[in-house]
């Protein structure tokens, strides 16, 4: 019988209740008393000079309180980059200035020249229509590689160039690697696109800046997935405001998708603007806004190769790619396409040699920055294509050429520098097969067929690395931050139990997960545990969510809390029963001594430590809350084997996905319903990939996709039910609850699935074709078929 | 959005008297003239609401047999009241999402006469004629290109007159953004002939396929334009699709659309 409590079971997500009726508490729900509206005036030219700004008129309009511009950030301190990579030459990254209003120049459209502070926002916006700004447009720079041809115009005056970086991963194994390729028996070559992509949470992104001028305390209520993290970046690289004197609120957010990690100019500009005021001032995104003010994601240009020998055993991968950066470098913008993309170009598979060159490019577009599954994605995609087209050019069954490569001895040191500690390819992929029913396929591509329709099937294997980062190893990576996680228990003298958490649930549902770990391990019922998030005002330092972490961070964190909880209740425990303490056990939620039928239950415990009458305070404090950190000694490995099955309509190219199966390792689970969600938003997301959406920018650095109008979102009938199978679990050996995360994989998984897919279904047409890059639009797919 | 007045008049006179103010406005169900004002893309001193007027509202039957349907109706009423002329019923069930067609209005969508819109090649191919506060209009001679009308300042479009055809059909391949039509293609047999208008395609907005509804007029088969399709020239191109995509498309649909009439 299926659990109703604790670890494995599935209780409906408690939070879903606000969030469905309309009673969540969202930033722009937030209303400060006497805040005041603050509307950026945005660029509409990708790359120009500020020749002058006119306030005159601007500043007389009805409710302007004032008008900022770059001129008054000078002195303050610029939007920081918090990763450094250092290239394949041993120098550091070029890293441009990254101003919070724009100085000099305008780098890409939607980079704030302006902001006008009004009594409300239409007076704002009214005002900065207003204002005159003497741009000289400048040649824009777009394409990547045409950005890093000799004369190129440059995005930033002050670098050498529009390279960021190029870097080389294993540089030391370059020359093995090139030797592999000439000894090869067969090589494949593919050249992609991983189509750039905007997160579009269904919340903009909001800030509310606020001042305190009896403290002196500043308090800036934000859409972010890491509230400790923009108190620390903006706190100490912009504002100069030490923590304690800044507090940082994400209440509940209406999703993140990785694009609200950063610190973004607006944050900073709405907490410096409410104290130079002494007014709190909000910004409320509009969502043509966030088209191009969100960080994108994605964007890499890649030439992949993989070699073979004679008998179709990997012998050695090499990739060059450009990788867009945008216009500035956001939060995390380095280190998606190195550290989190380089370091997963083995795969599922034992290639002994394997060479990563990447080339990060300023461009005139907006920043660049981690998106669900962040580098992953990009290295699951080359690789899984690369690998479906070797297996068509040697004649060989796709599925069995990757059992036939797959790491099987755990744990496995991948040549990319990072140990893999468990996984089983095989197993999940014996469960993708058993659901995917590849046996029927046959017969279901005769009846497309008989239809008029092309019916393709395609499979992939991912890899991930969760459960971000072992602290001292991402340091030495360049990462300019610690990322361990932390909880604080605390437990009421009732038995109620409070979590502190520096995770930060934006959709995961945490509130629901977290209080299940807590109530298996005191035999406790979930509604005794309430789980707060979000802000540093009553959280211990924490790092946040993103990377599939919160479990296996955040969770570890928590239970290493709630244990010191427990040796504590069982010291007190044994006092209340005359016994020693190495003689308590804990068992559903009471303290009883072995092997007697003495027993004193949880509340009775919890209340003693608070009201301590009868309690040893000669050896412990009264009191029963802990603190843990965790931070972990690796990272974890989700694994899994993805199907989908097409139809594409010859005439007209449409593509419809027919079939989805998803059989993932996650270790162990703790909410699979949680878990069946994840996979399925994060498999909705890499069909939107695959077949929807698309930023693209014209050569004039304008974004074409820009509203819904254009960017086609993936919806409810553009998905078909997925099969989802996570009975494969090899525990992660390293945290205590032996998980993984499941967060991002959906969204590595499912793009080459797809590709791999239509690219069957065309060749099974008598068309000669070994890829089309995403997103596999009608008209792409029928330029593809018609040359 | 900038402030702007607003009146509901009941009438059709008062709705032209309220329209004589300078850079009045009329509103219909504001599927798009609201948005377009909420991205201050448009300024009306004045939002003159259509949807007050009883005479605008509903559908009926002509003496001359034709649909008769008020301008102000919704999609949603066409969609459940045009059941004598399926084909555009079809047409209108299919505009937009149950939001889009609980607002939208028939004239506010011909007056608008976006280049993607559906409505303008239901009413091109079915030869409607299309009824103003001054005057009448043939369809052929209603849509004058991209968003642009024979509609002068302040007329209001009140009624469409559609003939029923013995055999229609709509196909619409949708924008995947938008869910416009990328291409739409309306095929209308009558006693005397096909029409076949195009939406989605031309740049020039909504137009009729006069080779097709030539080779239809003989035989009203899929064969019969079995390998034809308009010429890509002056054909949109953009992010979804280029020229020689949406003449391909204009081919393939309208032979759908012949099949599906039957």
């Amino acid at each position: 019988m299926p659990k109703d409590n604790g670890i494995g079971a599935s209780p409906k997500r408690r939070e879903d209740v606000r969030f469905l009726s309309g009673t969540g508490n969202y930033t722009d729900d937030i209303q400060v008393n006497g805040q005041a509206y603050v509307h950026f005036l945005r660029s509409d030219i990708a790359h120009a000079k500020i020749n002058g700004i006119d306030l005159d008129a601007a500043s007389a309009m009805p409710g302007v309180i004032k008008i900022f511009t770059g001129a008054d950030f000078e002195g303050v301190g610029g939007i920081p980059c918090g990763w450094q990579i250092t290239d394949r030459h041993g120098e550091p990254m070029q890293e441009p200035a990254h101003p919070v209003l724009a100085q000099g120049k305008v780098r890409y459209v939607g980079d704030q020249i302006a902001a006008v502070v009004a009594e409300s926002v239409e007076q704002a916006r009214d005002a900065a229509e207003a204002i005159e700004v003497d741009l000289e447009e400048l040649p824009a720079v777009v394409d990547m590689k045409a950005a890093l041809a000799d004369g190129a115009t440059k995005v930033h005056d002050d670098l050498t160039s529009n390279l960021c970086y190029d870097w080389g991963f294993v540089e030391e194994n370059k020359p093995a690697v090139d030797a592999a390729f000439e000894a090869a028996a067969h090589v494949t070559t593919l050249e992609l696109r991983n189509n750039r992509l905007v997160a579009n949470p269904m919340e903009p992104r909001v800030a509310i800046g606020d001042f305190n001028r009896a403290t002196g305390d500043s308090t800036l209520y934000t859409t972010s997935q890491n509230p400790h993290v923009i108190r620390l970046l903006m706190g100490a690289f912009v504002l100069g405001i030490p923590e304690h004197k800044l507090r940082v609120v994400a209440p509940d957010v209406g999703g993140g998708f990785g694009t609200k990690i950063f610190h973004y100019a607006e944050e900073a500009f709405c907490t410096f603007a409410a104290k130079s005021l002494n007014r709190a001032v909000k910004w409320t995104s509009t969502r043509s806004e966030a088209f191009i003010s969100d960080a994108h994601g994605r964007d890499h240009v890649t030439k992949i190769e993989l070699a073979l020998d004679a008998e179709n055993n990997f012998t050695a991968v090499r990739t060059d790619t450009h990788a867009n950066m945008g216009a500035y470098l956001s939060t995390f913008a380095p280190s998606v396409p190195t550290w989190l993309h380089g370091t997963l170009m083995a795969g599922n598979y034992k290639t002994p040699l394997i060479y990563v060159n990447v080339k990060a490019v300023f461009t005139n577009t907006v920043p660049v920055d981690a998106y669900r599954g962040a580098g992953r994605p990009e290295a699951t995609f080359q690789l899984e294509r690369v690998v479906d087209k070797a297996a068509r050019e040697l004649g060989v069954d796709p599925i069995a050429l990757r059992r036939q490569n797959f790491i099987t001895e755990f744990p496995y040191a991948t040549p990319v520098a990072v140990e893999y500690d468990t996984g089983d390819y095989h197993g999940t992929m014996d469960a993708l097969e058993n659901m995917a029913d590849i046996s029927g396929f046959e017969a279901r591509r005769k009846a497309s067929e008989a239809r008029g329709k092309l019916r393709g099937f395609g499979v992939n294997c991912y890899i991930e690395a969760c459960g971000i980062a072992p602290s001292n190893l991402v340091g030495q990576l360049g990462a300019r931050a610690g990322l361990y996680e932390s909880a604080t228990v605390r437990v009421n003298a009732t038995g109620g139990l409070v979590v502190m958490t520096g995770s930060h649930s934006h959709g995961q549902g945490h509130e629901t997960s977290f209080p299940q770990v807590i109530a298996e391990m005191i035999g406790i019922d979930e509604s005794m545990v309430e789980i707060v998030h979000g802000d540093t005002a009553n959280t211990p330092m924490g790092m946040g969510t993103y990377g599939s972490r919160s479990i296996a961070v955040g969770g570890s964190a928590m239970v290493r809390a709630t244990e010191k909880i427990i040796a504590k209740a069982k010291k007190i425990a044994a006092h209340l029963m005359e016994a020693a303490d190495a003689d308590i056990e804990l068992k559903d939620g009471a303290f009883s001594v072995a092997g007697t039928d003495k027993s004193v239950a949880w509340g009775d415990v919890t209340l003693a430590a608070y009201v301590p009458h009868n309690y040893p305070l000669e050896d412990i404090e009264p009191g029963l809350e802990e603190t843990a950190f965790y931070d972990p000694a690796n990272f974890t490995y989700p694994s899994g084997a993805y199907a989908c099955e097409v139809e594409v309509d010859p005439e007209t190219g449409k593509v419809t996905i027919e079939a989805f199966n998803a059989a993932d390792d996650f270790g162990n689970i703790i909410n699979p319903m949680i878990v069946d969600g994840q996979v399925h938003g994060g498999i909705g997301q890499g069909i939107g990939q695959a077949l929807l959406e698309n930023a693209a920018y014209d050569e004039n650095g304008q974004l074409l996709s820009a509203s819904y109008m254009d960017y086609a979102m993936p919806r409810a009938s553009d998905v078909p039910f997925y099969g989802v199978d996570h009975s494969s679990q090899t525990p992660c050996t390293h945290n205590p609850l032996g998980v993984k995360g499941c967060g991002e994989a959906g969204a590595i998984g499912s793009p080459p699935a797809v590709i791999n897919a239509v690219v069957d279904a065309l060749r099974s047409g008598g068309h000669d074709i070994h890829h089309i890059d995403m997103p596999v639009s009608p008209s792409r797919v029928w330029q593809a078929m018609n040359g | 959005m900038y402030n702007f007045d607003f009146e509901k008049p009941s009438t059709i006179a008062d709705a032209v008297s309220a329209l004589g103010t300078e850079d009045a406005q009329a509103l219909a169900g504001g599927q798009t003239l609201l948005p377009t004002m909420k991205q201050r893309l448009a300024s009306p001193s004045k939002l003159v609401s259509l949807n007050g007027i009883a005479e605008m509202q509903g559908i009926c039957t002509g003496d001359d047999g034709a649909l008769c349907i008020g301008g102000a109706t919704t999609h949603a009423d066409v969609a459940a009241g045009a059941g004598a002329y399926p084909g555009l019923a079809g047409l209108a069930a299919g505009i937009g999402d149950p939001a889009v067609r609980a607002r939208g209005t028939i004239g506010g969508s011909l007056a608008n006469n976006d280049p993607s819109a559906c409505y303008p090649a239901g009413a091109l191919a079915s030869g409607a004629t299309l009824v103003t506060n001054a005057r009448e209009i043939a369809a052929d001679d209603y849509f004058q290109g991209m968003f642009t009308t024979a509609l002068d300042e302040g007329e209001i479009l009140t009624e469409v007159r559609f003939p029923v055809p013995e055999a229609s059909n709509y196909q619409k391949f949708e924008q995947p953004a938008s869910r416009f039509a990328l291409v739409g293609v309306f095929v209308a047999k009558f006693a005397d002939g096909v029409r076949v208008a195009v939406t989605g395609a031309s740049e020039e907005g909504v137009f009729r396929w006069t080779e097709a509804e030539t080779a239809l007029s003989g035989n009203f088969s899929a064969e019969a334009i079995a390998d034809m399709a308009p010429g890509s020239d002056g054909m949109i191109s953009d992010l979804h699709g280029t020229a020689a995509y949406r003449a391909h498309l204009v081919g393939v649909l309208t032979r759908r659309a012949v099949t599906a009439a039957g």
